[in-house]
């Protein structure tokens, strides 16, 4: 390879990595705010694609993509609060329910989706943070999603809320010792729905990134997994908003890896390399998990740190 | 006895509760629910057509419910029965190339068996992640299942491609003497006799053996299983093999039986569809045959939705999710005392003052 492909092909790398880590980084914050309280979420998977066909369709009748955004978070919203009332009833198991709206939320997408596979919506815009740069490869690398920066705020407020907040640590509390919550006179049940909820409006944030900027259309693929890697990336960013970020952007590299040597005509082994993201959680989980003890930083009531 | 009535009672309940909520979501794509509840019945079992379609699609469902099934009996949650499914359609596919085989019944033994094997490993994979590092398992058997989706791609399309297939890469086509017939003048295939016979005979392991009783004693509770001493890990092991194989299996059949040759057509959810399955037959095997074959029927109707009344073709998947969703939630309604319930609906004029604060006592 030659320099320029080298150079193109980081760029592609890095680029990537902020676009494809966009969804994960929103996915993650939810599972993580969710997980807080106690509860995990496995049907985020569903909410995601649900959320990035409502984005899509929000976008496509409304002529706004920001209407669609939020029509993206409402819809994720939705399903969230549905596994949350559904997990408050007694005997229902939160990791069966996630795999049950994971099939519900596509099976939804895919059925009130289908007159949105053809048309084109109005996109987010793209932030051109590659402008220093005359090199035309950098600067369409670095045409950010204008969702990113606002998923680096939110995580970043999420983390103060978690040490600061009343409702933050309530959650915390929620997560840590039902006992505790109970005793302390706050409906246990409450506070988890609450959490799952919101959890469930940023992982629509991330569903709307996926169809409103990459890859920037709605169909049947959109999602393949990203929703459930990010249950795996919050073990390893060990529950904390603010290393989601960064576990986000190493995901969203290791996913735009397939897609760059594509892009510089490597097409050798392009379906091994897309299943890299795989690979690497697997490894992740190798390394962080240790066994007969509960993950660091897990929190208490957690069922599948346990 | 009662509990064996809730058993049964509950899904069911589940299900029509189920179709009837279906019924009212169609209803708002201005599709009549009779419409589509007949339509269902009618592209499930309506004929014997639709019969011989409904029943090619049970045999997968029966065999990839298994690989849920039994993981869940031990007592983990196995989502990657695709996974499993997909390498073991590949390995009954590529043996015939590494292994010269005869084309006859051995052979498709063989290639089966090869199928078999490698579902087994991927699942117990999983399992052995799980017991050695402490991972959670319905993660990373997901994982997994993509992992094997990718490989699976790889080769199809890369090195094991069979230069004939042009529009759709495909792996050599299977020799006939190695395929799968079809039972009679039918157009099942032996695959379904495969499955029945596995949901049968692990039904009858786990209810009447030690060892299938061990395994439900580590799903049950774990402690007390390390307390009387029983090897929990190899039961764990054995039980994710076991399901593994019944995956792998699927794959093999649907590649010699429907197929011929390993392609992307073998990627069709039936490992994600058995997930369901399993969890409404409460993952006991013999139940698994009834409610896979109730579900292969949605999915044979579901292209006549499709034709018929212009539903899209999720549809089918809509309503499992539906199914699935109430199938937990009945959970909740296990305990309830639909006697005593009945009674105080009744009104308290039939029950005395005493029983009635009893009544509420207990209540």
């Amino acid at each position: 390879m030659s320099t320029d492909q080298w150079v193109a092909l980081v760029a592609a790398i890095v680029g990537g990595a902020l676009r494809v880590g966009t969804p994960y980084l929103f996915v993650s914050l939810g599972e993580c705010l969710t997980e807080k309280s106690g509860r995990i979420n496995l049907g985020l998977e569903g909410v995601l694609v649900l959320s990035a066909m409502a984005a899509f369709g929000g976008a496509y009748l409304t002529g706004s993509p920001w209407l669609g955004v939020l029509a993206g978070a409402l819809a994720g919203t939705l399903l969230a609060t549905l596994h949350g009332l559904l997990c408050s009833l007694p005997r229902v198991n939160d990791v069966a329910t996630g795999i049950a709206l994971m099939l519900l939320g596509t099976g939804l997408a895919l059925y009130l989706g289908k007159p949105l596979i053809q048309p084109q919506a109005p996109q987010i815009v793209a932030l051109p943070l590659g402008s220093w740069s005359d090199s035309p490869v950098i600067q369409s690398a670095l045409r950010v999603n204008a969702l990113m920066p606002l998923g680096v705020a939110l995580a970043v407020a999420l983390w103060w809320a978690f040490a600061r907040t009343r409702w933050g640590l309530l959650v915390r509390l929620a997560g840590d010792s039902a006992d505790a919550t109970r005793a302390l006179g706050y409906s246990v049940s409450g506070i988890r729905i609450a959490a799952t909820a919101a959890g469930g409006f940023l992982a629509g944030l991330g569903g709307a990134s996926l169809t409103l900027f990459y890859p920037g259309s709605w169909n049947e693929g959109i999602s393949s997994g990203q929703g459930l890697i990010a249950v795996a990336l919050v073990i390893f960013a060990r529950w904390s908003p603010l290393r989601c970020v960064g576990a986000a952007l190493l995901f969203g590299g290791a996913g735009a890896i397939g897609p760059s040597l594509q892009s510089v005509g490597i097409g050798w082994g392009y379906h091994l390399f897309n299943t890299v993201p795989y690979v690497l959680t697997l490894v992740i989980l190798v390394l962080t998990c240790k066994p007969g003890s509960v993950a660091a930083g897990s929190p208490g009531e957690l069922s599948s740190t346990h | 006895m009662r509990s064996t009535a809730n058993d049964m009672l509950l899904p069911v309940a589940a299900i029509v509760a189920a179709l009837l909520l279906f019924g009212v979501f169609v209803w708002f794509a201005d599709v009549s629910p009779l419409d589509v509840w007949v339509t269902l019945f009618k592209g499930a079992f309506g004929d014997w057509f639709s019969w011989q379609n409904t029943l090619q699609r049970a045999a997968p469902l029966m065999l990839t419910a298994l690989c849920v099934a039994l993981p869940a009996r031990a007592g983990l949650i196995i989502i990657g029965g695709e996974g499993a499914l997909v390498l073991g359609g590949l390995a009954c596919a590529v043996l015939p190339s590494v292994l010269p085989l005869p084309a006859n019944l051995l052979g498709t033994v063989l290639v089966c068996a090869a199928g078999a094997a490698a579902g087994a490993v991927w699942v117990m994979l999983a399992g052995w992640l799980r017991q050695s590092r402490g991972i959670n398992e319905t993660i990373s058997s997901l994982l997994l299942a993509y992992i094997a989706i990718g490989l699976f791609k790889h080769v199809v399309e890369g090195p094991l491609r069979d230069p004939a297939s042009l529009g759709k890469p495909s792996t050599q086509a299977l020799a006939e003497g190695l395929r799968i017939g079809s039972m009679g003048s039918s157009d099942v295939h032996w695959g379904l006799l495969l499955g029945l016979l596995a949901c049968i005979a692990l039904g009858l392991w786990l209810r009447w053996t030690a060892t299938g009783f061990a395994m439900r004693v580590v799903g049950g509770n774990l402690r007390t299983a390390q307390l009387v001493g029983l090897p929990a890990t190899r039961l764990i092991l054995g039980a994710c093999a076991i399901g593994g194989a019944g995956a792998g299996l699927a794959g093999a059949v649907e590649v010699a039986a429907v197929h011929n040759s390993a392609n992307a057509s073998l990627i069709a959810g039936y490992g994600y569809a058995g997930i369901l399955v399993s969890f409404i037959a409460r993952h006991h095997p013999i139940a698994i045959i009834p409610v896979a074959v109730l579900f292969g029927g949605f999915g044979a109707a579901g292209s006549l939705l499709q034709r018929r009344l212009g539903l899209p073709d999720a549809s089918v998947m809509v309503l499992q999710g539906i199914a699935f969703v109430l199938i937990l939630a009945s959970e909740a309604l296990r305990d309830t005392e639909w006697r005593r319930l009945l009674k105080r609906l009744r009104g308290p004029a039939e029950v005395s003052p005493a029983q009635l604060a009893m009544g509420d006592k207990i209540a």
